[in-house]
């Protein structure tokens, strides 16, 4: 009797408490959300214009901080990323994995380079944490003297410049250019910082990079506005893409004095970039099995941005390969730079409402259409090299073989274009078959070119894919 | 004297839920959302680009958030309401949702059915020729999707 009596009453006790703590559970939820909206930001350290170290700067802005050091990670698309390769680490060299050899991958690119460091160590390019060490330690030290130049885009280098300039960066980057490289290292010590990219008062963009104050104001120029500052004049989605071109670009040493220089004067297209090469005369090295006045590209990404309809439509750099995040409330900038291809949700779906496989196909379509006349192009550019060499041993005049290394030059340059420029394509992809069609084309006058008799088609790689593989399967996650 | 006793203590608990309860509602600004304020809509976070961009989108002086995402009809437009009200809450409270944020079919739809309404003498001239467009194949925010809010 007591027991029925009780029942219903602690029935509906215990489901009213329970009911209580899901509401009071809601009740805090919606409070913290509340809070999550008022975008906190709390400032703990001081930051000046001498803050190099990014930990420092990660104590104020620890989201960022925390993206940015995940570019750490080792992960392979199909054609780009890098794969974890161990090594056994040795006294001069103490990394213990390095990125895949792209020379054992396709043993034509050795064939290019033959004579230049290149072909001594040419690995997958791994992430921004990598820059300073993988330079630092690549065999192409060995074989060649690099000048301190190498600095401006391998390590944090505004406050290093400003130190040896007196507080002048330019003059600090024209101090640092003269030294050799190992005396130069010893005045860096991080790879890519926040200072590099941020106002440390206001933590906008800016340009601390002299080759592209330099640059851009050349490109500028060509187009009629003179004097032009990037740093005042450039709109914030301008500077989207304008911090990354500070590096991802082609670029030469000029002079004895090894100014770092970017060949805009004629503009950004590689045609234009390999016009000025032209009359200025500049080479990289001489080829070790032809004699040719040979040129390295390298990494033109935001040349050959410049060219696609991504660049046409106002989509910068950071639009794609630090695509906005939301955390709590917040919305950021992902500092983890990398692929799209690694993170096609937010870097390509806000724009394309298409389903993650189709967006990924239609890019690697490009890619796959691009290599395979990039393969074509080197098949040509190999037979050119071994159609000079056996014209130079069956006695061809110098006079002669000027034409056709001439032509190998600029074959090799526009391929290379393509090759060094790390999209496969995607950043422009008609543009990347054109600047193909030109390389061809002046392998096919190279050819011609020389004395009767001695053209060869050359070996041709089954297509689509290469000898070796240049191609990998991307990483599984 | 015990069952009393009982009751009373159930009765406060009760008492204490609703209490609770209230007090939630109101500091959720729950009676908010019986509105046509778009302001309720970015009560949460999540919604705050979505209004920023309307305020700035061209149907800003012509239609608030209920107009294109809730049906005509007192009925189908708080059905709509408090569907989407009660899984925006639960995903937004959970916080397992996609990012960037997808329309579900049955919310394009009621977008779709608005944008017909107020542009009838135009879609009407349109669907005809284009048989696909009054299936449902092509919509109009396929195209326009930033008349509303771009994001």
């Amino acid at each position: 009797m007591i027991r029925r009596r009780f029942t219903i009453p602690v029935l509906v006790t215990i489901i009213a408490a329970l009911a209580a703590v899901a509401v009071a559970a809601l009740l805090v939820n919606i409070f913290s959300r509340q809070q999550e909206a008022r975008n906190p930001f709390y400032r703990v350290v001081e930051l000046t214009d001498e803050t190099v170290e990014a930990a420092v700067w990660g104590k104020n802005f620890p989201l960022q901080y925390d993206g940015y050091r995940r570019t750490v990670d080792q992960v392979r698309t199909r054609y780009g990323g890098s794969e974890a390769v161990p090594r056994t680490p040795t006294q001069a060299d103490p990394r213990s994995v390095v990125a895949q050899s792209r020379l054992e991958e396709d043993p034509r690119l050795k064939i290019m380079w033959a004579g230049y460091a290149f072909a001594k160590d040419f690995r997958e390019e791994r992430g921004h944490a990598y820059m300073l060490d993988d330079q630092t330690f690549t065999e192409r030290q060995d074989v060649v003297q690099q000048p301190g130049t190498c600095m401006h885009c391998h390590a944090s280098v505004y406050v290093p410049y400003k130190k040896l300039g007196g507080g002048d960066l330019i003059k600090g980057f024209e101090a640092m250019n003269r030294m050799k490289y190992q005396d130069a290292r010893k005045l860096v010590t991080h790879p890519v910082a926040c200072i590099d990219c941020h106002d440390p008062g206001t933590m906008q963009l800016r340009v601390t990079r002299p080759g592209f104050l330099e640059g851009i104001q050349k490109v500028k120029a060509a187009q009629g506005v003179q004097n032009y500052d990037v740093n005042r004049d450039a709109t914030r989605q301008d500077m989207r893409a304008y911090v990354c071109g500070q590096c991802h670009v082609e670029y030469y040493f000029k002079g004895p004095e090894k100014r770092l220089t970017y060949p805009w004067d004629k503009g950004l297209r590689a045609d234009q970039i390999l016009g000025y090469y032209e009359e200025n005369g500049f080479k990289d090295w001489t080829h070790a099995e032809t004699g040719a006045p040979t040129l390295k590209a390298q990494h033109p990404e935001f040349e050959m941005w410049n060219q696609g309809v991504h660049a046409r439509s106002g989509v910068a750099c950071a639009d794609c390969h630090m695509p906005y995040q939301r955390v709590g409330a917040m919305k950021i900038s992902d500092h983890h730079v990398r692929s799209p291809l690694l993170n096609i949700n937010r870097a390509c779906q806000t724009c394309h409402r298409w389903p993650e496989d189709e967006l990924r196909a239609r890019v690697e379509t490009i890619q796959d259409r691009t290599f395979e006349v990039r393969n074509v192009a080197m098949d040509a550019l190999v037979a050119l090299i071994a159609d000079i060499k056996s014209a130079k041993t069956r006695g061809a005049s110098e006079a002669e073989l000027e034409s056709a290394r001439g032509h190998q030059r600029r074959a090799q340059f526009l391929l290379d274009f393509i090759e060094a420029e790390n999209s496969m394509g995607f950043h422009a992809d008609q543009e990347a078959v054109r600047i193909l069609a030109l390389s061809l084309d002046e392998t096919r006058r190279g050819q011609a070119s020389l004395p009767g008799g001695v053209a060869t088609a050359g070996a041709r790689t089954p297509r689509p894919m290469v000898q070796g593989a240049t191609t990998g399967q991307p990483t599984k996650r | 004297m015990t069952t009393t006793r009982a009751l009373i203590l159930a009765a406060a608990f009760i008492g204490l839920l609703i209490g609770i309860g209230g007090y939630t509602f109101v500091y959720a600004k729950g009676y908010s959302y019986l509105t046509n304020d778009p302001a309720a809509c970015a009560n949460c976070h999540i919604m705050r680009d979505h209004f920023n961009a309307w305020t700035r989108a061209s149907h800003r002086s012509v239609a608030v958030c209920n107009d294109c995402h809730t049906p005509p009809g007192l009925i189908p437009k708080y059905m709509t309401k408090a569907q989407n009200g009660f899984w925006h809450s639960f995903y937004f409270t959970t916080g397992r949702y996609p990012d960037p944020l997808r329309i579900t079919p049955r919310n394009h739809d009621v977008t779709e059915r608005a944008c017909r309404t107020c542009h009838a003498d135009l879609t009407a001239t349109i669907d005809p020729p284009h048989v696909e467009t009054a299936r449902g194949g092509l919509t109009c925010t396929k195209c326009h999707n930033d008349v509303g809010h771009i994001e």
